[in-house]
């Protein structure tokens, strides 16, 4: 799958990374790739996300448009919005 | 000596720092707000330097570095993670930072961490970059010594270093006991005779303990003590059996609690706070008095030390990282509640006064000068 760029959406816990940046373009045809590209730019925030499995953290979700996505090689289209939702209960 | 106190809470860290005569105590912080803080330790090889382990409620484990004594901070740039799994492995993945070390004195920028589940983990570049222990992380044995993990998963804890020795380890596992490397973390051996296990069909296993913490005396690396979740423990090498020090204690308080704290010069000077263990386990000060018990004779007898310590309707207790001294001619002593109070005695626990209320629940409290 070729490469395309995509808008990322980032939940207010990572926006540490991002400089305060709510959304942000990254690149690659899958989520694997997309997170790939954005840890390449903001280092470490791929890891609070995802864990040394590759598995999407309990308390991450991540969605492509409106749809969740169950792992990391959820395809990624041009112009699509991928969605960086945190979910966390209790106090 | 400038005492500055680290306190590590479930909402972030504070710092808490003395005058001279370390009776007026300025809080600062919050600092990383809303982040799990379970340790910060400074670096007594260089004490500008210090290390924070930290998670969020959404996001991973990881480490934040300082190299100015905390005004400002770095993300480690390969936080502690086990290695990937191959196929039929268990696919482990840490789920906290829960303990920090310096290494030894030889070792500049070696640092240690434990995690949950149980992985040990090595910075050679003072906490930059983690890699796994895999002497521990893959020993053949590690699936049989932390079988018995508790829904939370286990905590490896209490590293300590030989100071003869760099290649001579301790570290526990909350619940899977004492073990002891003499190779660097190559190999490791259990370390758990004569210490109970109540909870397990049989007591006399050689692993599967429950380690609440344990402490090695700086100046009689030979000596260790061990509070213990079935007991109060010491144990001086070459032995290998550990002595129930704790039956000495009053048999109303018991001798179940978090904490042990080592006096920083006297190897048989000790300070415990006990918790209730009957029952459902509250987990509280017994009876809602809490109270620190000191020794003087290595365990040997134990006084209660609750001079200015809430008398009645306390029902906090104090967690195993939470409670310290400082490096003072007169020895301070601290801890901190799981009430988010901090309190603290310039005269080695005979009078206490709280120093900060009112801050998240206390998972650390450590001591940088």
């Amino acid at each position: 799958m070729d490469a395309v760029s995509c808008t990322v959406r980032i939940a207010s816990p990572l926006r540490s990374y991002t400089l305060g940046a709510t959304s942000v373009t990254a690149d690659g045809a899958t989520l694997r790739e997309i997170l790939a590209n954005l840890d390449q730019r903001f280092p470490g925030i791929r890891f609070r996300m995802v864990d040394e499995q590759d598995r999407i953290r309990p308390h991450m979700r991540l969605f492509v448009n409106t749809s969740e996505a169950k792992g990391l090689s959820e395809s990624v289209g041009a112009g699509d919005t991928v969605h960086v939702i945190c979910a966390l209960s209790g106090g | 000596m400038a005492s500055t106190l680290w306190i590590s809470t479930r909402k972030g860290a504070f710092a808490l720092r003395a005058d001279a005569a370390r009776k007026i105590w300025k809080l600062a912080g919050p600092h990383f707000l809303g982040h799990i803080v379970h340790h910060i330790v400074q670096d007594a090889r260089d004490p500008r330097v210090l290390l924070m382990a930290a998670k969020t409620g959404h996001l991973g484990p990881t480490v934040f570095r300082s190299v100015d004594r905390g005004r400002t901070w770095c993300e480690a740039s390969q936080p502690p993670a086990f290695r990937m799994a191959a196929a039929g492995e268990e696919a482990r993945a840490v789920q906290r930072v829960f303990w920090l070390t310096p290494g030894h004195a030889s070792e500049s920028g070696t640092w240690y961490a434990g995690t949950s589940p149980a992985g040990l983990f090595r910075s050679e570049d003072g906490g930059e970059r983690w890699d796994p222990v895999a002497g521990f992380n893959d020993h053949p044995m590690r699936s049989k010594w932390v079988t018995f993990g508790t829904p939370d998963g286990e905590f490896l804890h209490s590293i300590l270093i030989d100071p003869r020795d760099p290649k001579h380890l301790y570290i526990a596992v909350s619940i899977g006991g004492i073990f002891e490397s003499t190779d660097g973390g190559v190999d490791w051996m259990p370390l758990n005779e004569g210490v109970a296990a109540d909870f397990l069909p049989d007591p006399a296993v050689p692993f599967g303990h429950d380690p609440h913490c344990v402490a090695l005396h700086p100046l009689k690396p030979d000596r260790l003590y061990h509070q213990n979740h079935c007991g109060l423990y010491r144990l001086d090498r070459p032995e290998r059996h550990w002595v129930r020090v704790g039956r000495a204690m009053p048999k109303s308080i018991g001798d179940i609690g978090f904490p042990i704290v080592l006096h920083p010069i006297d190897p048989d000077t000790a300070w415990v706070f006990p918790m209730d263990g009957r029952t459902v386990w509250p987990r509280t000060a017994i009876g809602g008095k809490p109270a620190v018990y000191r020794t003087h004779d290595a365990g040997k007898t134990w006084r209660r030390l609750d001079r200015g310590l809430p008398s009645s309707q306390a029902w906090f207790t104090v967690l195993r990282q939470a409670m310290c001294t400082d490096q003072c001619s007169r020895i301070g002593l601290y801890f901190g509640t799981t009430g988010g109070d901090v309190w603290a005695s310039t005269n080695a626990g005979e009078r206490w006064s709280c120093i900060a209320r009112h801050l998240p629940e206390i998972y650390a409290v450590t001591h940088a000068v």
